[in-house]
């Protein structure tokens, strides 16, 4: 499987995807055209910058429909960090955005300590440390792991949301990731 | 709230690692992304790599470094040094930096973190703070500002700074331990994580900063030993500082 696509939204940090994707195999293209992301086998959906200026990228260039196609078509998609805050409905962020809406839920400014969070936790279900960087924090029905009341990951049908950095977190994000892309 | 952290940083100069007291005695210590990935297998949790020469001619050769080390490294790393605008942060981040951490830049123009944080995000921006007794300086730590450091760090924290760097100048280089008392002041003033920095001589050393703060750089006690980390790590752990697991890397 080598049809890999990483959504361009103008901001952030593609490289470090990419390279990890390399690492494990896969050849990837950076692109923000409609049909190479609703055909993909697989995106990701990655996550640096602010939540206004991602939309309107993802809008402005039609990858909003294009995400929101691939989805109710069941082909996988994996949001990273601000990216798996996108596929909600609403963010506080920045004043307040719409999402692409694939998941029910809200983006909501994290509370609790030092903000943004940053570091490494360990999340529970896969035993391992990953590296967070965030200060918003998703709330959702569709939470698949939580760390100290933080949702760190939701999955609703295709799409699989992680508020770390798999790219970012060593050897066990690496394996996370491998595991994301066997199961296309 | 998240693991304590123990970040390597790497001084750059022309494209090579360097190792140098107060920037005096430059000495070659080699590739830098070498050193990052050798850090990285030892359990580093970030790296932070500091172009020492930040002078604009030498831009490219710090951009190629950071997209050769984005190429090999799976953890987080901070690129500074010569960041004087929000075209500087892009570059260094569209090349794969993390964050960028801004020093004499942001002193001069503190609009400058907001512009970058509102682009990239708070998580991106680092603030370096080079404190003395009182008051900040510039300049590696040579000429005195009038600008207090507590303040300082307080006013960065609102205009959008994601987290401080914050060396004591004094302790910079002596090996005896970093200033807890300034890092405590200056923690207790702000709501994002500081870093400690600066004086850094043994195991016990970090785990007293840890105590008191998000994360510790360390430079000399590594680059003398750059296969120890994972010895280092150990020893902090010892100490009671719970760190991040390290697992067995995979083939």
């Amino acid at each position: 499987m080598s049809d890999v696509v990483v959504v361009d939204y103008g901001a952030g940090n593609t490289r470090s995807v990419r390279a990890a994707l390399r690492r494990l195999g896969h050849a990837s293209v950076v692109s923000s055209d409609t049909s190479a992301i609703r055909e993909a086998d697989f995106v990701v959906l990655p996550g640096v910058g602010s939540a206004r200026s991602a939309m309107q990228h993802l809008d402005d260039t039609g990858a909003s429909n294009a995400l929101r196609q691939r989805f109710s078509e069941g082909r996988s998609t994996l949001g990273i960090c601000l990216g798996m805050q996108l596929a909600m409905e609403t963010s506080e962020e920045d004043g307040g955005v719409k999402g692409l809406g694939l998941l029910e839920g809200d983006v909501v400014r994290l509370s609790e300590g030092r903000v943004p969070r940053l570091g490494w936790s360990i999340v529970k279900p896969w035993g391992q440390a990953y590296y967070f960087a965030h200060s918003y924090a998703v709330r959702s029905n569709d939470t698949v792991a939580n760390v100290e009341g933080v949702t760190v990951a939701v999955r609703r049908e295709s799409f699989l949301g992680v508020q770390f950095h798999p790219e970012k977190s060593g050897p066990a994000g690496l394996e996370f990731l491998d595991q994301c892309l066997s199961l296309v | 709230m998240p693991l304590a952290r123990l970040i390597p940083c790497l001084d750059v100069a022309h494209g090579r690692v360097v190792k140098g007291v107060s920037f005096v005695g430059l000495r070659d210590v080699g590739d830098p992304v070498e050193l990052a990935e050798l850090y990285s297998d030892g359990g580093a949790d970030e790296l932070v790599l500091l172009d020492i020469t930040a002078t604009p001619e030498e831009s490219a050769t710090m951009t190629s470094v950071v997209e050769r080390v984005a190429d090999v490294l799976t953890i987080p790393f901070t690129v500074g040094g010569g960041v004087r605008s929000v075209d500087d942060a892009s570059r260094l981040i569209e090349s794969g930096a993390d964050r960028v951490s801004l020093n004499s830049a942001a002193l001069a123009d503190p609009s400058l973190i907001t512009k970058i944080a509102s682009r990239f995000g708070s998580q991106a921006v680092v603030v370096a703070i080079d404190a003395g007794a009182d008051v900040v300086y510039t300049h590696g730590g040579r000429v005195a500002t009038t600008t207090a450091t507590v303040p300082w760090a307080v006013e960065a924290c609102e205009r959008g700074a994601g987290e401080i760097l914050l060396t004591s100048i004094r302790q910079d280089g002596q090996r005896s331990g970093y200033d807890l008392a300034l890092t405590v002041a200056v923690r207790n003033a702000v709501t994002i994580p500081v870093i400690a920095s600066g004086g850094a001589g043994s195991a016990r050393h970090v785990a007293e900063a840890l105590r008191v703060t998000d994360a510790a750089l360390v430079a000399s006690i590594v680059h003398e030993n750059p296969t120890g980390l994972a010895g280092l790590r150990r020893e902090i752990e010892a100490l009671g500082i719970e760190l991040r697991p390290l697992e067995e890397t995979h083939g």
